[in-house]
């Protein structure tokens, strides 16, 4: 199931969080040999992971991570504006209506859906939140992931060649991406708009506003 | 260039960037509210000492009222958007606490409906506002209002808070805000009449990521519309025609 969580609530879900800082270390370092900061308990975090983020996380059965993403505003600080500028051809990219998206992470037993899971999410977030594009940091292997799932992003700027290229990416989102992605993921529109609602506490019941 | 009418919003929004002053926010607050056709419309700025101040629709009485009791503390519009970066339909929020149920009913027997949609903002130094719509319907009319002006009231908000940074007193100048030499061109290409159809080809990009260049340029600028983006990038000799 996809969980919607702010960095100040990762708490709440303990194994969750340290299997996604985990999976992180071993997509990122391991595998992709980038260049990211591993702590002593084997776990990845970095300077945006303490700008209270929301993360998007698809948690297994027995309630660990099997892949996420995380959101950062653009009219913050983001990994792009403060690091990725020469992909851009210097400059940034600032909008209320852009979030940025980084960290898209599979964990090592991942199956191949939950990357279109992830992605419906994301297309959750657009859709009840007003945001029009995700711009993103990654590299030549995700694009066919990407592409794959239904879900590519425009290139905005690349560095590099083969499997060293770094790309900015581009997102949007629509009506017929959301059914495509949500076939491939497996669930139901329905089923991924009721795991939304329960993150963000509309179907709780504890709303008595009526006057 | 694409020099389609500005939408009353975008006036609206231009006016509230030339606003002089806090009463001039106050007067376009009042503008837009009528606007969005809503009970209310209101900018709220807390500092991380807990002053506050804003503008807005509310009754003044309610204003006074809010301060006197410092309801701050419980009002759970604050403490549901404080940590967050989404903007929130006051259902969603947690009103089930007694102070919460009191604070409430207070507010309403003070003129607020009881649909609130708010847009949390933050800028430098861990700034935080907010800016919220505040509205009297059931709940089905208040979800098709939601989705219809969802974007605009976002943009509303970010205008509300660029001017409030403005008006700080000791405020650092605005870091320069560089375009990209990708905005450049796009701007520059408008700038010189061609069609969005045109510059994306010239660009060798799609229409779509084009938009997203002209967006983020606008916001950089601090423009409503293309039109201002592209003469302000030029009065300010960020492009050359």
């Amino acid at each position: 199931m996809l969980r919607y969580l702010y960095a100040d609530q990762l708490h709440i879900f303990p194994r969750l969080a340290e299997s996604m800082f985990r999976d992180r270390a071993c997509q990122f370092k391991s595998r992709l040999g980038w260049d990211v900061t591993v702590n002593e308990h084997g776990l990845e975090k970095d300077a945006y992971d303490a700008l209270n983020p929301l993360y998007v996380i698809w948690e297994a059965p027995d309630g660990r991570h099997r892949g996420s993403m995380r959101f950062l505003p653009t009219t913050g600080r983001t990994m792009i504006n403060e690091h990725f500028t020469d992909l851009l051809g210097g400059g940034t990219v600032e909008s209320p209506l852009i979030w940025e998206c980084t960290r898209f992470c599979l964990a090592r037993e991942a199956e191949s859906r939950i990357a279109a899971a992830l992605m419906l999410g994301g297309g959750e977030i657009m859709r009840h939140f007003g945001v029009a594009h995700f711009a993103g940091v990654f590299d030549a292997r995700m694009i066919r992931i990407y592409r794959m799932i239904g879900a590519a992003p425009e290139i905005l700027g690349r560095q590099g060649t083969g499997r060293a290229a770094i790309s900015v990416g581009l997102w949007d989102f629509s009506e017929t991406a959301r059914k495509v992605v949500a076939r491939r993921a497996g669930v139901s529109p329905a089923l991924s708009e009721h795991w939304f609602h329960r993150s963000f506490g509309a179907d709780l019941g504890h709303m008595r506003l009526s006057a | 260039m694409n020099a389609y009418p500005r939408s009353p919003l975008d006036r609206l929004l231009e006016e509230l960037e030339h606003a002089p002053d806090v009463a001039a926010m106050q007067a376009t607050s009042e503008r837009l509210r009528d606007h969005f056709r809503v009970a209310h419309l209101v900018y709220h700025w807390v500092s991380a000492a807990g002053d506050q101040y804003g503008c807005g629709t509310y009754d003044p009485v309610w204003v006074e009222h809010y301060l006197e009791r410092d309801y701050l503390r419980i009002d759970p519009v604050i403490r549901g958007c404080y940590q967050r970066f989404h903007p929130v339909d006051w259902k969603t929020l947690d009103w089930s606490g007694k102070a919460a149920r009191a604070f409430l009913k207070d507010a309403l027997l003070h003129g607020l409906g009881n649909q609130g949609y708010s847009v949390p903002l933050r800028g430098p130094n861990g700034q935080f506002a907010l800016f919220t719509v505040n509205h009297r319907c059931d709940d089905h009319a208040w979800r098709v209002f939601i989705e219809t002006n969802r974007r605009d009231m976002i943009l509303c908000a970010h205008y509300f808070n660029e001017k409030a940074l403005e008006f700080e007193p000791d405020r650092a100048p605005a870091p320069s805000r560089q375009l990209s030499p990708r905005e450049v061109d796009a701007l520059t290409l408008l700038a010189l009449g061609y069609g969005r159809a045109q510059v994306a080809d010239t660009l060798s990009i799609s229409e779509h990521t084009l938009r997203v260049y002209i967006e983020s340029a606008r916001f950089k600028l601090g423009a409503v519309n293309t039109v201002q983006a592209v003469s302000k990038a030029i009065s300010q000799g960020l492009i050359v025609i």
